[in-house]
């Protein structure tokens, strides 16, 4: 290839790939906003009105399963990072040679499919099944007592579907860190909790952002576990969003509701950015 | 007299006293591993019991209580067309999507890592961006494409979909592995002679190899795995993930476990082989990675 053509390489590289992002995240993106501004039905076609008050009119509809998402979304970070913290803190400082094994192990459990899984919590979970039943039987729990199709069964669903999510960049970010700094602060009369609040934790920030957005983004567009493990009163907006694209059929409605998702993540993403700086997120 | 002989006790460095841990000292030393210990029992929980109840022998739909062992379940397995069906769609998927997702993946990583280009922040957000969305917006606004260009949805369109969100994952594992490599080992070829194709055949792509199948693995299983996206994408097709939630509606039957277990073991047996062909490979080298 002639000298003066090389700044064509990296592009002849990309343009595939990029195209193919282009074509079927970003163009999809813009015709789902599109999309919201409509008005018509599947029957007689859609028209494109600049119809914005379908935004407000879905804040006002579903403005209970969306907070609830929110709401859900932050339990399970919080719940996860105080479950993932300390096995990720384990494994990277006192798993020696074990240390990736430990991680095979936290991984494993993930190569069965995410709906098998989910579908296993609701068996063991199950008002009858044979943990419950059997705590029934010997009277230790009343009969009236349940753990499916209550909020507590939503989030400990989430939160084991998304603990690894935490634990592996936790790992990352913790494994990176010199233990001499540790003991250079214990040497200089800082106490065990001490060397962790001042040197380990601080150090350890960029893998509790990572993990938490990584945790949040999924959980609060999630509608598996809320379906299989929840009730009405659980509902979560990935569920409405679903329901209204793919069994009402009501288009403009539904592609407003997952704009204004989209749009709520993203500005915390870019806040996340702010936070820990923009190469931490695209390096 | 004795004070002569020997020097003051006072004059000497202290010793140093050996501290023993305590008794509360160990004990506390233990509550880290224990913890982690019980956590990864956590994980494994529902696989324990997936698989339990696999060998379950139920008396109707609802496979919620032990009722006895039986090896029915997986017997009755064999011919049944239903299952089939969708565990061949989700192989078909799976492979097509990984072969495009990885080519398309492994030239972006290369472009990034290896060459100096405008639009490199731009380039880097478009593939940020994907892995930061939740699934059901990328396959609601992807119905939204299909539904609005009046394209029939298929299993065409469930690859399509699926090369889309695996491409990020591709290019940050295959980047990975670029970044830490050794540019000297290519130029040592060029100046023995080799040119740019036979640089790559045989030094570039057999070092970052490693990386591009790592990337594969990855893809596969968030294709085959895939439940949101693909609904939105499937129109009548059925894919595996599909098909058991489809079943699982009013009480989850037993062949769903059997193939969770069989799925499981599969991948047990594809990981201990990946182990095995890695410490071969640092048995072969004396040493590693310089």
């Amino acid at each position: 290839m002639p000298r003066h053509w090389r700044w064509l390489v990296p592009y002849l590289f990309l343009i595939p790939g990029g195209l193919w992002l282009l074509a079927f995240f970003v163009v999809p993106m813009l015709v789902m906003a599109s999309v919201s501004l409509q008005t018509g039905s599947l029957g007689t076609g859609y028209a494109l009105t600049w119809n914005f008050g379908v935004y407000p009119e879905m804040i006002g509809a579903w403005a209970p399963q969306f907070e609830r998402s929110l709401w859900y979304s932050i339990v399970v970070t919080a719940l996860t990072l105080a479950v993932g913290y300390p096995m990720a803190y384990t494994i990277a400082f006192r798993g020696g040679r074990y240390k990736s094994i430990l991680l095979l192990l936290v991984i494993l459990p993930f190569f069965t499919a995410y709906i098998i899984r989910t579908l296993s919590w609701k068996l063991i979970l199950a008002d009858n099944g044979f943990v419950l039943g059997n705590l029934k039987d010997i009277g230790f729990l009343d009969d009236g007592f349940r753990i499916i199709a209550t909020p507590i069964a939503v989030i400990s669903g989430l939160t084991y579907n998304f603990l690894p999510f935490m634990v592996l960049p936790l790992y990352v970010a913790l494994e990176k860190i010199d233990p001499k700094l540790v003991e250079a602060a214990t040497d200089l009369y800082a106490s065990r909790l001490q060397a962790f609040l001042r040197v380990t934790l601080p150090l350890s920030m960029p893998g509790v952002f990572a993990g938490s957005l990584l945790t949040f983004i999924p959980a609060v567009g999630d509608f598996i576990n809320s379906e299989i493990l929840g009730s009405r009163d659980t509902t979560m907006i990935g569920q409405i969003i679903q329901r209204l694209f793919l069994n009402n059929n009501a288009y403009p409605e539904a592609a407003a509701l997952g704009f204004m998702l989209m749009a709520a993540v993203l500005a915390l993403v870019f806040i996340y950015a702010r936070f820990v700086g923009a190469d931490e997120l695209t390096r | 007299m004795t004070a002569t002989a020997f020097p003051a006790a006072t004059d000497r460095p202290e010793p140093v006293p050996i501290r023993r841990p305590t008794v509360g000292a160990r004990i506390s030393r233990l509550v880290l591993p224990v913890f982690t210990g019980v956590a990864v029992l956590y994980l494994f929980l529902p696989i324990a019991v997936m698989i339990a109840f696999s060998f379950n022998d139920p008396a109707g739909r609802q496979n919620i209580t032990w009722q006895g062992f039986t090896l029915r379940n997986y017997v009755d397995l064999w011919g049944r067309p239903d299952i089939t069906g969708p565990m061949v769609n989700s192989l078909i998927v799976a492979v097509v999507a990984t072969l495009i997702s990885t080519t398309l993946g492994t030239l972006i990583g290369m472009a990034l890592t290896r060459y100096e280009f405008k639009g490199r922040t731009g380039l880097n957000l478009l593939i940020f961006i994907p892995m930061a969305t939740p699934e059901i917006i990328m396959g609601a606004s992807l119905l939204s494409l299909f539904v609005s260009a009046g394209v029939q949805r298929d299993l065409t369109t469930i690859v399509i979909a699926h090369v889309m969100f695996n491409i990020s994952y591709v290019v940050v594992t295959v980047r990975a592995r670029i970044a830490g490599f050794n540019r000297a080992l290519e130029e040592a070829a060029m100046d023995l002679g080799a040119n740019e194709w036979t640089t790559f055949r045989k030094v570039t792509f057999p070092l970052i190899f490693p990386g591009i199948l790592a990337a594969a693995l990855l893809a596969f299983a968030l294709s085959i795995d895939d439940y949101v996206i693909t609904l939105f994408v499937a129109g009548r097709s059925i894919t595996f993930p599909l098909w058991v939630f489809g079943v699982s509606r009013l009480g989850v039957p037993p062949e769903v476990n059997v193939l969770g277990t069989l799925i499981f073991v599969v991948a047990l047996v594809f990981i201990a082989v990946q182990i095995w062909s890695q410490r071969r490979a640092i048995v072969a080298r004396p040493e590693p990675g310089t």
